[in-house]
């Protein structure tokens, strides 16, 4: 659901820069460092990309080493986060798990947003361009997501496999189906942004000197669009993660060899009653992550936005 | 302060979060056990009068299917449920008891060479009907309907999906009112195939009259609703979801059905399946379920109902390629001709296939992985027991050393130290192992792997949706039949107890290739002189011993050259409640197959 | 407006026809085989002539052009005819059928429609009830106990997966407890008080799922669009006015704040009917969703085809529907 919809137009911080000797930046983070919640998720976030990250290099046991004698233990020294019904140390796969649930959040992301942004200053900012665009967007919007999902992975999840191997494959086609259904909020927003801007007096000095328009655009227009861009991107971040974990979580996002933490739930639900800590880890650190990137978010948009500012 | 307001409050709900989990996790499970007998079918248990006996006295019994019922129309069905779900409706002349016999159904004996029944020549069996059976509208069964029924399944147009049931049927004639006659092109030895079992049971004519060839798609309310001569008929069906039967009133025993209605659930899957039945009690029959050994010991614990196991042809094995799978290969890749055998490079060996199976534990596979539902398995035709070969029992002993031992005397030697074996010509040995998109396939495949590297062959893993892994796309390069990868590994089995043509699979005439848009059967591409000419001398033999004899060869031929390796021997796992009694567990058949006989008790 | 809407609806024509030349051609590059999920013990050639039966050999061209004519056709006009019970032109004309059922697609639809309206639709209702006062309340007092709280209860609310907190459900309330079934009775008919109590029972898991879910995001929007009215001057205007506070908040603010939140409300709809996959997978209420997914895993391309179809005609729809409600509602907006 589109929830933040951050709202376009009207930023003002232009004129707010020049009169003080602060940056748009700098003052942002100021603001943002006053949201107590989203430095709750920034701190959150940022140990567990750390530990996604660094610890695998730390903790060097093969999340796909099978040993039935350690199978179904609970958590321990030896095993932090307990063991599987195969004896696969969940620590490990939650770890591993943890680094492409999280790249495949920022890849979709940055698909998204790249696509969103493109095609939302194009239309906003060439009108003959712009009722083409929309209507383009008006489709893809249309288009049932969900289903459409599905249906696209189940269908090419065994070509893209062959041709880039098999985590790559359906790495690529899990991002680019998430992004490509997912960058017309993006679209839509930048384009209302770049109507606004269009008009600002600034815009049209630039003109009236005589600047090439894709100057105008990336000198002029795009860095007041970047505000928007950024909310939305925290907020695309949490949505793919999501996705990606229900895929999983219906079977058909990646593959058992590939423990997302999507899948980890899914391949440990049954044992929910048995061995419950199969089920909390992923569970708690989709939840958390997801968690922690919509405080941030939630602090972005008040930072960025001066008029939520109080 | 407000922002530490903020905080605070964050901190609160963080808590309760981690509390509600740890009630999720942690709660004592003490009310199952009870919980269980109150819901509604435990209850009518509870309440229903042991004593009371007779047509429709037992109230609702209640059956989950988690893959749900489609179709009541056998011969349109897509898979397995729906048959059983259109068993309890239609009946064939004779079904499969458990331990694999026929017994006579809507026919008065089944017909045999000593009673005259099957011609000497094997060209013809007659069969001799009940007379006093009705169908479910009150009007009576006669030959006319299996005539009608042959007919109706041997349109090619149709699409029947029995029609392997009709191999060879030249013609169905009712002789009288109450005799058939079915004649084969070529001699039978097994002439069982029409109308036994539940995969082929008798429609009734009157209803069906407008439904031949392609207008049995169109025939909705025909397949929903057949009239059938069983003890029950369908009064509500909702495709994919839930079937309600009600007791059939011509049927032909007075005192049966016990149980008044017949709700079949569908939806969800096996593990909930496997809850719903053992441990909430919310119903009295669960099909399938194929859930984690551990899970089902632990669910089957609470105490309010049985898993239930028998074990019917169902073997898992590798299939091992014995043509060369190389991409670069082009269209010759994983093509056999006979005139160009196109060998592996390595899997030909009989050295290399041997130490592949011996690598393998079964044991484990079987215990940790399938539970009661399999058992460690050395043959290709595991049951009957009259057909179950006794010589390959030592493959259930794993021998890594053995094994080890065997690609180096063979000259298989890791030369460049990289863990993995090389063949004479410097190739690699490394595998391609593919299997369909399903968890306990997948487990295997990663055992199976540790196992392999244990020997030196380096295993790459391949998962592919079932869908398109079963299915027959001559597109699509992922296909069983296709066979693009060096070992893969699925179920195979085959319908009845009689496994002749099932063992015509490996004829070098059958293997998959181009020249029959991989339809062929002869899936390991395994071509053999020895065993053809068996095969042949199979079909001309009508002694059931010898014919056992033969089949039991034929087995050994193929495990015992490697061609397929067995792995586990699956049996059908269902549930039921302590208080069904009288089902009778079936792999022959129907699971379903008594149902009129089941009753309720304490 | 009037000229407005033609133009609305003549464009909406051409999106649909494409939407469902991009779906067709997407499911028609498909390796999925509808006879995949028979038994093993079914032989390849048999396999073959029941696909040359669904029809499976013909061209693209010819596949789609019937698809279309039987979508946009001969259903209405079968719908139509069952509506009136009136015989309109052929009597055999070829229906839209499911590959794995045999029977109509429609069929297969209208069973599936009131459990998916129950679970889905009553809990999209709930979740407006209480979102619209959760947001405005926030918004009024913004930074107050209450608004943080409500804060971090629809972050979490849209941040913790439904598959985990129904998973989590299930567990305590079904199999633990013992309260509520963890299978959804489709065949349940509600006419009496028991019957009612059991419907409820057998909803109350997943609605309340669905709803916890829905309230977070609406009544965070709510917030924000009231916060961004209470800052308008037209607000200041009327406290400097002295009208009391409930009375600006009622008859100003809200009034123009709930406009985007009823578009947005509308913009929901059609998930109702789409959205619920997953939740109906974790509490197996067999509707629409869990059709379609069964559709996929059985590649029943014309359910499948239909399904998507469907969905996507409702949202334009409801995005046409929005677009309306924003012009009565909002004076300011002319169409010209």
């Amino acid at each position: 659901m589109a929830v933040g919809t951050a709202d376009p137009g009207g930023l003002q911080l232009q004129a707010e820069t020049h009169r003080k000797q602060r940056t748009l930046w700098g003052d942002a983070w100021v603001q943002f460092r006053r949201h107590k919640l989203a430095m709750f998720g920034l701190i959150i976030l940022v140990i567990l990309v750390f530990g996604v990250v660094i610890g695998p290099l730390v903790w060097k046991i093969d999340p796909e080493y099978i040993d039935f004698a350690i199978s179904n233990q609970a958590p321990s020294l030896a095993h932090p986060f307990g063991t599987d019904d195969l004896g696969r140390d969940l620590l490990a796969r939650n770890l591993y798990g943890g680094r492409i649930s999280l790249a495949v959040g920022v890849a979709a992301m940055t698909v998204s947003m790249l696509f969103g942004t493109l095609i939302g200053s194009m239309a906003g900012y060439f009108d003959h361009l712009d009722n083409l665009l929309m209507r383009f967007t008006d489709i893809m919007l249309a288009l049932p997501q969900l289903p459409l999902l599905l249906v696209i992975i189940t269908l090419f999840r065994d070509t893209l496999r062959d041709a880039f191997g098999p985590e790559m494959g359906i790495f690529l086609l899990v991002v680019f189906v998430i992004g490509i259904l997912g960058w017309m909020p993006t679209a839509r927003i930048v384009r209302g942004t770049v109507l606004s801007i269009k008009e600002k007096e600034f815009v049209e000095a630039a003109v009236n000197v005589g600047s090439r328009e894709t100057r105008i655009l990336s000198r002029h227009i795009l860095p007041n669009v970047l505000s928007p861009v950024i909310v939305s991107s925290t907020l695309a971040v949490a949505a793919a993660i999501l996705t990606e974990s229900a895929l999983s979580f219906l079977g058909l996002g990646f593959p058992p060899d590939v423990p997302t933490w999507g899948r980890l739930l899914f391949d440990g639900q049954n044992f929910l009653t048995y061995t419950p800590w199969v089920v909390i880890w992923p569970g708690m650190l989709i939840s958390l992550t997801v968690l922690s990137i919509n405080f941030i978010g939630d602090g972005l948009r008040d930072a960025l936005d001066p008029r939520q500012r109080s | 302060m407000m922002q530490h307001k903020y905080l605070r409050s964050a901190i609160l709900l963080g808590l309760l979060l981690t509390l509600i989990l740890l009630v999720g996790a942690c709660a004592t499970p003490s009310a199952p056990a009870d919980t269980g007998a109150a819901t509604d079918s435990g209850a009518a248990a509870a309440d229903a009068e042991p004593a009371a006996t007779g047509r429709g006295a037992g109230g609702d019994v209640n059956i989950l299917f988690w893959q749900a019922v489609s179709i009541a129309n056998p011969y349109l069905s897509g898979g397995t449920k729906d048959i059983f779900g259109a068993s309890i409706v239609v009946e064939p002349l004779a079904n499969y008891a458990p331990d694999g016999v026929m017994v006579p159904r809507l026919a008065t004996e089944i017909p045999t060479l000593d009673n005259g029944g099957v011609a000497e020549d094997l060209m013809s069996i007659t069969w001799t009907l009940r007379d006093d059976i009705m169908w479910a509208d009150g009007t009576p069964f006669t030959a006319a309907d299996v005539v009608f029924t042959g007919e109706y399944c041997m349109d090619e147009e149709m699409g029947c999906n029995a029609a392997s049931n009709f191999t060879n049927v030249e013609s169905v004639e009712a002789v009288d009112d109450y005799t058939v006659k079915i004649s084969f092109s070529a001699a039978m030895p097994f002439p069982y195939g029409p109308f036994v079992g539940s995969t082929s049971p008798v429609l009734q004519q009157a209803q069906f009259a407008d439904c031949m060839g392609l207008k049995a798609q169109e025939c909705s309310d025909q397949n929903f609703y057949p009239v059938g001569t069983g003890p029950y008929k369908v009064t509500d069906f909702r495709a994919n979801d839930t079937v309600v039967y009600e007791v059939n009133e011509n049927y032909r025993e007075a005192d049966k059905p016990y149980f008044a209605r017949v709700v079949l659930k569908g939806g969800g899957d096996a593990a909930s399946a496997a809850r719903a039945v053992l441990e909430t009690g919310e119903v009295d029959y669960a099909w399938n379920l194929q859930v984690e050994p551990q899970i089902l010991n632990a669910m089957e614990a609470a105490g309010n109902g049985q898993v239930v196991v028998t074990f019917g042809p169902a073997v898992e094995r590798l299939i091992v390629n014995f043509t060369n799978p190389d991409p670069a290969l082009g269209d010759k890749r994983s093509e056999w001709t006979p005139d160009d055998p196109n060998p592996h490079p390595f899997l030909t060996d009989y050295n290399v296939r041997k130490a592949l199976s011996m690598a393998i534990d079964r044991t484990t596979i079987a215990e940790q992985l399938y539970g009661a539902g399999g058992t460690a398995g050395c043959n290709i035709v595991p049951n009957p027991p009259a057909v179950r070969s006794p010589n390959n029992d030592d493959c259930v002993t794993q021998d890594i050393d053995g094994a080890n031992a065997l690609l180096d005397e063979a000259g298989y030697a890791d030369t460049d130290g990289d863990g993995v074996r090389e063949t004479p010509d410097g190739m690699p040995m490394k595998i391609l192992y593919q299997t369909s998109v399903n968890p306990v396939r997948e487990k295997t495949q990663a055992l199976v792997k540790q196992w392999w590297e244990q020997i030196g062959v380096e295993a790459e893993l391949k998962s592919v949706d079932a869908g398109v892994f079963f299915g027959g796309d001559p597109a699509s390069p992922d296909t069983y039949g296709k066979l693009y990868a060096d070992i893969e590994m699925f179920t195979n089995t085959w319908d009845g107890t009689d496994p002749s043509s099932y063992m015509g699979n490996w004829q070098c005439e059958e293997i998959a290739r181009a020249e029959n848009q991989w339809l062929g059967n002869n899936i390991p591409r395994w071509c053999s002189e020895e065993y053809d000419q068996l095969y042949t001398e199979l079909t001309e033999t009508a002694d059931p011993d010898a014919r056992n004899a033969i089949i039991i060869q034929l087995n050994d031929l193929i495990v015992q050259d490697y061609a397929m390796i067995p792995l586990v021997t699956r049996g059908d796992v269902s549930g039921i409640s302590n208080s069904l009694q009288n089902f009778q567990m079936n792999s022959w058949d129907s699971e379903i197959w008594n149902i009129a006989d089941w009753t309720r008790g304490e | 407006m009037g000229q407005y809407l033609i133009r609305r609806l003549l464009t909406a024509i051409p999106t649909i026809i494409i939407i469902s030349f991009i779906i067709f051609l997407i499911l028609d590059m498909a390796p999925g085989d509808p006879t995949a999920s028979l038994p093993m013990t079914i032989p390849q050639e048999v396999r073959e002539q029941i696909r040359e039966s669904l029809g499976l050999g013909q061209p693209f061209h010819i596949r789609y052009g019937k698809f279309m004519k039987q979508f946009f056709w001969s259903e209405p006009l079968n719908i139509l005819e069952e509506m009136t019970g009136a015989q309109i032109g052929d009597p055999n004309r070829l229906r839209l059928r499911s590959w794995q059922t045999r029977s109509p697609v429609i069929d297969l639809i209208t069973d599936r429609t009131p459990q998916t309206l129950w679970v889905v639709g009553l809990s999209y209702v709930i979740a407006v009830l209480l979102a619209i006062p959760l947001g405005t309340i926030s918004a009024i007092r913004q930074y107050s106990i209450f608004d943080q709280l409500g804060t971090v209860f629809s972050i979490i609310g849209y941040s913790v997966p439904t598959f985990f907190t129904g998973l989590l459900l299930i567990i305590i309330f079904s199999v633990r407890l013992g309260w509520f079934p963890s299978y959804y009775d489709t065949t349940l008919v509600v006419h009496d008080w028991p019957s009612f109590v059991k419907q409820i029972k057998q909803m109350i898991m997943p609605v309340s799922v669905l709803a916890l879910f829905q309230t977070a995001a609406i009544s965070r929007y709510t917030r924000s669009a009231v916060l961004d009215n209470l800052k308008q001057d037209y607000v200041r205007t009327a406290y400097a006015k002295g009208f009391r506070e409930h009375v600006v908040v009622v008859r100003h603010v809200l009034r123009n704040s709930l406009i985007p939140v009823i578009t947005l409300i509308a913009l929901g709809i059609p998930q109702i009917f789409a959205g619920a996959i997953i939740t109906e997978q974790i509490f197996r209420v067999n509707g629409l969703g869990e059709l379609l997914i069964r559709a996929i895993q059985g590649s029943d391309v014309p359910l499948v085809m239909t399904l998507t179809l469907i969905f996507a005609i409702l949202i334009v729809f409801f995005n046409l529907i929005a677009d309306i409600i924003y012009g009565i509602l909002d004076p300011r907006i002319r169409y010209g």
